[in-house]
């Protein structure tokens, strides 16, 4: 028999993730509630900032705006798609049933990777597409075809990168330390994504750049829809993307040629 | 229960506390670590915004921000509290069962537990605080009165906050959907608490709004204490407005439990 293709099992797992949240149609209003919360807050926190300056950084309130907006979109990507299987990742680790996972006949980082989903986090998605929608009309000069394009380019890289730097540190920690504190930790690294990279001191700017990359999984972005994008980034991201990506899968292939089964 | 044999059982409940808390060191540890990226972004968009605009803004120097922030942590750690979300494991699983079953009131069990897991919380604290004080190098020049203010202060500004989300932990007796309000509300504290940015800094309405609400008497007030803002009348003022609201919610938390208990029925355990 041949094995599923990577596009359809991940699809499948999808459908049947939808199907299970469908059942919890109030969990959509909790979760909408919750992210207009978050979405307010963020809205009030760059307000109170603007209400004392005219730009942080170089970065104008609207430019600043497209920084949100590309972070709220990027957390909507981790907390549908890549947390929730590394949650579930951590939690066979611990219970020794991750052996059902490697068995199955598909490339094991593969099917890791696609089988749990938040389908209502997906919210968080719709809505930071609206922000950077709201912040691409407010940024002076449209950014047109090519620049839409390019936007597209770099959220599929910013969304390689941060499933790279999650897969990679719960392969790594899941053998140390009790994962669930990594996450908090990967959380926690996140919202300092909320404002440019280049506000932060060289230590934790360089920290951003290279080790939790996301100068070039939020700011890249927002640099485009802010129309400050230099050429160079955009093939720095994607060179970045591409050595994450590699880096990952080769962590991975390590952490499961250790892995001995906890239990089964 | 006598107060002696209150004592007693404070004395080994936050005991408990200390050691469960010491065994894990690494994972506090780790916590700590992510609690230090929170405190660390708003100082360098606040110090940004005070050099842009010449050096200071509302009130706040950039050496102020950087007090503020540092403190910030301490004062973090401290009033860690419960969570209102761990209500709903405890009903869910029937845990709660087990909890009713010792003949002490719960509040005290939880209460001293995090006593005594704080003083693990400022053990972690410390290298984590170094190193804050080497990068940002904060000013602070704090007079016997602001500490031996800040010390009371920062315990009680932590029973406030303790009882606080113990009061919002109670909503899971009646419904299991209280994430959302806990959301509200903790989204109500960031903004209404000094903990995104000092109060001074936003607007005169919602300063008057957060002095009707307890949120400034864990966050604000201590940390201001610490970095000598407030004068000695100000400090026992502080002081007396966490003391009522201790007083306030520990009455209201005495009329809600024996309700919300009434309102519960045992799952499992």
């Amino acid at each position: 028999m041949r094995p599923i293709g990577p596009v359809r099992l991940a699809a499948i797992h999808l459908k049947v993730a939808a199907l299970n949240e469908f059942q919890y149609r109030l969990n959509f209003f909790v979760q909408l509630l919750q992210s207009t919360v978050a979405l307010a807050v963020g809205l009030i926190a760059i307000a109170v900032v603007y209400s004392h300056t005219e730009s942080l950084g170089g970065w104008s309130q609207a430019q600043l705006l497209a920084v949100m907006g590309v972070h709220l979109l990027i957390g909507g990507v981790i907390r549908t798609f890549i947390a929730p299987n590394m949650r579930r990742l951590m939690e066979d680790v611990n219970d020794g049933t991750l052996d059902y996972a490697l068995t199955r006949p598909a490339d094991s980082q593969l099917m890791v990777s696609v089988r749990q989903f938040s389908i209502w986090s997906g919210i968080d998605i719709v809505m930071g597409v609206l922000v950077v929608l709201w912040a691409g009309l407010a940024v002076e000069g449209a950014i047109g075809v090519l620049g839409t394009l390019n936007f597209l380019v770099v959220i599929l890289c910013g969304s390689v990168i941060v499933y790279s730097v999650w897969l990679a540190a719960t392969t790594v920690t899941f053998r140390i330390i009790r994962g669930d504190y990594v996450m908090q930790l990967l959380d926690g690294i996140y919202e300092a994504g909320r404002w440019p990279v280049t506000l932060y001191p060289t230590w934790l700017r360089l920290t951003l750049t290279f080790l939790v990359p996301l100068a070039f999984a939020v700011t890249v972005p927002a640099e485009v829809v802010a129309g400050r994008l230099d050429g160079s980034s955009l093939v720095w991201a994607i060179v970045v993307t591409a050595v994450f990506a590699v880096g990952s899968r080769v962590i991975w292939r390590r952490g499961i040629r250790r892995y001995a089964g906890a239990s089964a | 229960m006598s107060i002696s044999a209150m004592r007693d059982y404070y004395v080994a409940a936050s005991r408990i506390g200390f050691q469960r808390d010491i065994q894990y060191r690494g994972a506090t540890f780790i916590n700590i670590l992510g609690f230090m990226i929170e405190p660390a972004i708003y100082l360098v968009v606040w110090r940004t915004v005070a050099i842009e605009q010449g050096g200071s803004v509302g009130g706040y120097s950039v050496d102020d921000f950087t007090a503020y922030y540092i403190v910030w942590t301490l004062v973090r750690v401290m009033n860690l509290a419960h969570a209102p979300y761990a209500w709903e494991w405890r009903i869910r699983g029937g845990r709660l069962n087990e909890m009713l079953s010792i003949p002490v009131q719960p509040f005290h069990r939880d209460f001293a537990y995090f006593i005594g897991s704080k003083f693990v919380w400022i053990l972690m604290w410390i290298p984590v605080a170094i190193v804050l004080t080497l990068t940002f190098q904060p000013r602070l020049d704090p007079q016997p009165a602001h500490v031996a203010g800040f010390l009371v202060a920062i315990w009680t500004g932590f029973a406030v906050r303790f009882l606080l989300l113990y009061l919002m932990g109670m909503v899971t007796f009646w419904t299991t959907r209280g994430q959302a309000i806990f959301d509200l509300i903790v989204a109500g504290e960031l903004l209404l608490s000094g903990r995104l940015v000092p109060l001074s800094l936003m607007p005169g309405w919602v300063q008057s709004v957060s002095n009707w609400l307890p949120f400034q008497w864990s966050f604000q007030f201590p940390i201001e204490v610490a970095i000598g803002r407030l004068s000695n009348i100000e400090i026992l003022q502080g002081l007396g407005m966490q003391m009522l609201w201790i007083a306030g919610m520990g009455l209201a938390f005495a009329r809600v439990w024996p309700r919300a208990l009434r309102n519960y029925t045992a799952v499992g355990g």
